[in-house]
């Protein structure tokens, strides 16, 4: 919401419409984020996966959502420059869609302040759910991000973006076929069959604008390969960009049922989601933070070294953590799905899950390097919003200090 | 017209761009997600399939309240494997009257689908009152608090039959008159294993199944 606010206003020539309004909808956000994760864990919960807060905090977004809409949009229709700028369909379509999806997702029927009962049920329930489910993460997390992409790596790079015309081409595609593969995540589960191979086939094809994007990004960046070495925020959106390239191939790798069989229900999703929530979202989301606060602040980065060492623990965090998920994830799939040559189950349950430690150690460690990364760079960011700048003093040598004695 | 001239009027008309992004966006929903909410197969209750009861209800929202449904899925896929472990796989008609859905997307324990009748109720007392004296290496958290509780503090189970009879449950007056009094003397602890003991068991039709394959 940050970034969009920021890059609507630079690339439309117009400062906000409204920036009360965007003050309500910061301090708005972080009350729902706040109070929401408490209701969270008090247990109260519409179980729906990304779409888990009740009925008061569903209401109170889409309030904000409005107010977003209509800080953005009217930026947008007092911009002094004719045309949009492409960021700003990535962001206008992230307000839009989401919109409609969260509406369409949370319709229930309130109980009492903590308790509603959706408007759906069972299958339908479940198509409806994944149908939001999927896109509110396609059009939040990679929509919004790629929004973040668009202008922010030409502007750390120095280069227009590669290929406008492939930028246009794949923002439609974008939003035309991600909608539709929500149901990948109901394969074999009781839905009609025609919608899960239809999900299946969409899913293939959106691996056409991911990497259309991504080729798009990377070759942006290349021809500016000097700039790469010495600067940690475009460090990061490189680094982004191949892991959502990674993520992106592997999405519809799972989506095909075959894979899926193996995939479903184990940790090899959750390794595929960090892949993308770290990999990609957070990542880039340093390389703008590397960007933005030392422009925001009028001063230096505190300090390059430890830019660069959050680097190295976000990089090597983001693998282990996949790493450690995938061979969870395929262990588990494989041992349920083991059967003898009579046709009995090779393992239980509780022997496979025995068989999980060393992996669940692994993540742990791993999260923790990626989480220490990033109490690095607040502190950075900390210091060089306090403006402390890195005075380097060299002690003395010995000999000046004796030689100005005698 | 080209492609990229009927673009060039797109990108500088922030009405017409709204418009295509949300008719772009729409298509999907409404090929795809549309006819299912329509199907009518999809939303009629198998036979023996009826709405939970009372205490049944309140189990199932104590469930959703501890967030069994994050570790336990509700959902077995027509697999050979699975169809062994768990039972006969799941369909659409049994599931009619869960709100939400609780299918899940991790299996961090073993699916719940088939659970009802597969141990006795005092097992299921004692699993959630202290996991490990039952199931040796079970890494399940316990949940001692439940037996504390009367099954009636999770909420109005009047209004709550109330807001699913105007959803379409078929909950007789009589039903929801009887409801406080169902609830009499039980705990949360009850409830919730009367939701589990009931869960998957409507599908007597397809018992035996296993033996076919």
């Amino acid at each position: 919401m940050a970034t969009a606010f920021y890059t609507v206003q630079r690339t439309s020539h117009v400062p906000l419409l409204m920036p009360k309004l965007a003050w309500f909808c910061c301090y708005a956000w972080q009350i729902v984020i706040f109070f929401g994760g408490l209701s969270l864990l008090a247990g109260w919960t519409s179980t729906k996966e990304y779409a888990e807060l009740e009925w008061p905090f569903d209401i109170a977004i889409t309030v904000l959502w409005v107010c977003f809409g209509v800080v953005f949009f009217g930026t947008i229709a007092r911009r002094t420059i004719e045309t949009i700028y492409i960021s700003n369909w990535f962001f206008g379509g992230l307000i839009i869609v989401i919109a409609m999806l969260h509406i369409v997702n949370n319709l229930a029927l309130p109980v009492s302040i903590d308790k509603s009962y959706s408007l759906y049920a069972g299958a339908q329930d479940a198509v409806v759910q994944w149908w939001y489910g999927h896109n509110a993460v396609g059009f939040l997390l990679t929509g919004g991000f790629l929004g973040m992409m668009y202008y922010f790596l030409p502007k750390m790079s120095g280069q227009p973006i590669w290929s406008y015309r492939l930028s246009v081409v794949a923002f439609w595609a974008f939003t035309y076929s991600y909608i539709w593969a929500g149901p990948h995540h109901l394969h074999f589960n009781s839905i009609p069959d025609w919608v899960q191979s239809l999900a299946m086939a969409m899913s293939l094809i959106l691996l056409a604008p991911s990497w259309a994007t991504m080729i798009n990004g990377i070759m942006t960046v290349s021809k500016s390969s000097v700039k790469l070495r010495n600067n940690p925020a475009l460090k990061f959106i490189v680094l982004s960009l191949a892991f959502y390239g990674l993520a992106t191939f592997e999405g519809p790798m799972m989506a095909i049922k075959s894979v899926n069989v193996v995939s479903h229900f184990t940790d090899w999703t959750i390794g595929h989601v960090h892949s993308g929530a770290l990999g990609w979202n957070a990542m880039i989301t340093y390389g703008v933070f590397y960007y933005l606060v030392p422009r925001l602040a009028g001063r230096e980065l505190y300090s390059l070294r430890l830019a660069n060492i959050h680097f190295w623990l976000a990089l090597s965090g983001t693998i282990l953590y996949i790493l450690a998920m995938w061979a969870a994830g395929v262990s588990q799939g494989l041992l349920w799905l083991s059967l003898d040559e009579l046709g009995q189950l090779n393992y239980t349950f509780n022997d496979v899950m025995a068989g999980m430690k060393p992996y669940y150690g692994l993540r742990l460690i791993a999260g923790l390097v990626f989480l220490s990364g990033t109490v690095l760079m607040t502190f950075n960011l900390f210091m060089t919003i306090r403006g402390q700048q890195t005075v380097k003093v060299r002690p003395p040598s010995l000999a000046t200090v004796s030689g100005v004695i005698a | 017209m080209s492609g990229m001239s009927l673009h060039k009027k797109l990108e500088k008309n922030a009405g017409l761009l709204i418009f295509g992004i949300l008719f772009v966006s729409s298509i999907g929903g409404l090929v795809q997600v549309l006819p299912v909410l329509f199907q009518e197969s999809l939303s009629t209750a198998s036979a023996n399939t009826v709405p939970y009861s009372a205490a049944q209800l309140q189990g199932r929202d104590i469930y959703i309240r501890e967030g069994c449904h994050v570790c336990h899925s509700q959902q077995v896929r027509p697999l050979l494997a699975e169809v062994k472990r768990y039972g006969p796989y799941s369909r659409a008609g049994e599931l009619v009257y869960d709100r939400p859905f609780m299918w899940g997307s991790k299996r961090t324990g073993p699916d719940l689908h088939r659970v009802g009748g597969k141990y006795s109720d005092a097992w299921q007392r004692i699993h959630l009152l202290d996991p490990r004296s039952v199931v040796n290496d079970s890494i399940m958290p316990a949940y001692p608090w439940l037996a504390g509780k009367p099954a009636s503090a999770i909420g109005d189970i009047q209004k709550k039959m109330r807001v699913l009879v105007r959803l379409g449950h078929p909950y007789s007056e009589q039903e929801i008159e009887a409801a406080p009094a169902a609830l009499e003397g039980l705990t949360e602890l009850d409830a919730l294993v009367a939701y589990l003991q009931v869960l998957g068991t409507s599908a007597e039709e397809f018992k035996g199944e296993e033996g076919h394959h």
